[in-house]
């Protein structure tokens, strides 16, 4: 503080690119390392969805990110808490990833405090599209950022959650989303559970039963790790803001899902 | 051909105390004060110009005097708190650091421009129960000048100050419990606004550092729950 910056805005990944260069993440130069380094020895998340429900939205991940064919981490975290109305949850590139969650959250206090009120939900999620943006270079050589952003709106009174592209598009989705390695699965197990006016308890089942559908297809997604107690990140958002669906409670689901498959169910 | 003056660096400084005292003394006051739960900050303030802010995580910020000079230092605070955070990590920053940074900025402004900052603040970090070397809270005054200081228990800022502290002195006691340590924050305003009647909830700001509350510990109370604080409950 002692001297002062040039960066009088409200903005704190501004403040970062003008006032202090070496803190800011400069995106274009990993992008360019990736090309030497190869982009499939950097740890990847794997599976995160986001879905509405009758009070507000759900976003989960698993715990896994991959290096190439190897495990980089089996309890690494891929959703956050990026304020208290909001959550954003990561796939692709761990490393360019966590630090976006990291720079949105300081982002979103930073905006609040220095202009007294929190940026509309919808403003967040533009926020978000423009760090995106200039994570393109990266992207193109490998370092994808493939975020979900989900929240309670607290104006609408509703939850709403937009899903984005590597170059920044940012696309607002009525009912349910799933990205990441296991995305696809994911959503096709999504689609068959899902409706607009579950309960919390419900949507909780039905993200277990999608994350787990999606950890049968594809090896890159950790799902439920009994033997090691290694649980899915489950977030709910509503009008009392975050919670997190506890580690008993995503087991009491997963257990129902083995008891059923052990009689023979189709799932 | 001219000759410059010769003013002697004492008048210099003492002309420019004087113009920042004058503009501080026309304001109202502040006050801090430690309780069970926390610090409480109470400001005399029936606009919707906040002089009480967040800084961070366990900081807060009241300023007295011009509102857009304090306004201005309060956000070069919550930048430099911010970027310092984000660096290393959120526990790093502390109210002392911060203090003494805003006293040098304040300090150098004072010698260096020739209009002083007209504004006093104070810097409030509420302790954290985790860490042995960090439980007390502390209170730190800024003046004009840059002078800090260091105030165990309450502190107060602006206006008739010297009312407000002797309120403070003889009913502050330590461990008070939020509702009293509200109710001796009004009187203490109440005695500096040289009104007959006590300050209502509705002419005063309040926000706390509450030590109970996860993650970010500033609340700002809304004139309903200063009510239900005065009234005890």
């Amino acid at each position: 503080m002692p001297v002062q910056g040039n960066y009088q805005g409200s903005s704190f990944f501004e403040l970062l690119r003008v006032d202090h260069p070496h803190l800011a993440p400069d995106l274009s130069a990993w992008g360019e390392s990736a090309v030497n380094f190869g982009a499939g020895e950097v740890p990847h998340g794997t599976t995160v969805l986001t879905m509405k429900f009758g009070d507000g939205v759900l976003v989960a991940g698993d715990r896994l990110a991959t290096a190439g064919h190897s495990v980089a981490s089996r309890d690494v975290v891929k959703v956050f808490e990026t304020d208290p109305y909001s959550v954003m949850a990561i796939s692709g590139a761990a490393g360019p990833c966590i630090e976006m969650a990291r720079i949105l959250s300081v982002e979103l206090e930073h905006y609040e405090k220095l202009e007294g009120e929190s940026l509309e939900l919808e403003g967040k999620a533009n926020k978000l599209s423009q760090m995106i943006r200039a994570n393109l270079p990266a992207a193109m050589q490998g370092l994808a950022v493939v975020p979900l952003f989900a929240g309670y709106d607290t104006r609408r009174k509703t939850g709403r959650l937009w899903k984005f592209d590597i170059t920044g598009g940012r696309y607002e989705e009525g009912e349910f989303d799933a990205t990441g390695s296991g995305g696809l699965f994911a959503r096709e197990s999504l689609k068959h559970g899902w409706a607009a006016d579950l309960s919390r308890d419900d949507a909780v089942k039905v993200a277990v039963a999608a994350l787990t559908a999606a950890a049968d297809e594809d090896r890159a997604t950790g799902g439920v790790d009994l033997e090691r107690g290694i649980y899915p990140i489950i977030k709910v958002c509503d009008r009392n803001g975050h919670s997190d669906a506890s580690e008993q409670e995503i087991a009491a689901c997963y257990r129902a899902i083995l008891d059923a498959r052990a009689a023979g169910g189709n799932l | 051909m001219s000759m410059p003056f010769y003013v002697s660096p004492e008048q210099v400084m003492a002309d420019k105390a004087e113009f920042a005292r004058k503009g501080i003394a026309r304001g109202k006051s502040i006050v801090a004060l430690e309780h069970q739960g926390g610090v409480l900050l109470m400001a005399e303030n029936a606009t919707s110009l906040n002089k009480i802010g967040e800084i961070y995580d366990r900081i807060a910020f009241c300023g007295v005097g011009k509102f857009s000079e304090f306004d201005q230092l309060r956000k070069v605070g919550v930048r430099y708190a911010d970027t310092t955070g984000y660096a290393y990590s959120r526990e790093d920053v502390r109210g002392r650091g911060l203090a003494n940074a805003f006293s040098q900025v304040i300090g150098e402004v004072f010698t260096r421009e020739i209009k002083p900052l007209e504004l006093e603040i104070i810097v409030a970090e509420v302790g954290d129960d985790r860490y042995e070397d960090h439980k007390s809270n502390s209170l730190y005054r800024i003046k004009y000048d840059g002078f800090i200081s260091d105030h165990p228990g309450f502190v107060a800022i602006g206006g008739n100050v010297e009312e407000v502290e002797s309120v403070l002195k003889n009913d502050y006691r330590d461990g008070m419990p939020a509702g009293e340590a509200t109710q001796l924050g009004r009187r203490a305003l109440s005695a500096g606004a040289e009104r007959s009647s006590e300050l209502d909830a509705g002419s005063l700001e309040v926000c706390l550092l509450d030590r109970e509350r996860t993650g970010r510990k500033f609340c700002r109370l809304s004139a309903d729950e200063v009510q239900g604080m005065l009234d005890g409950s």
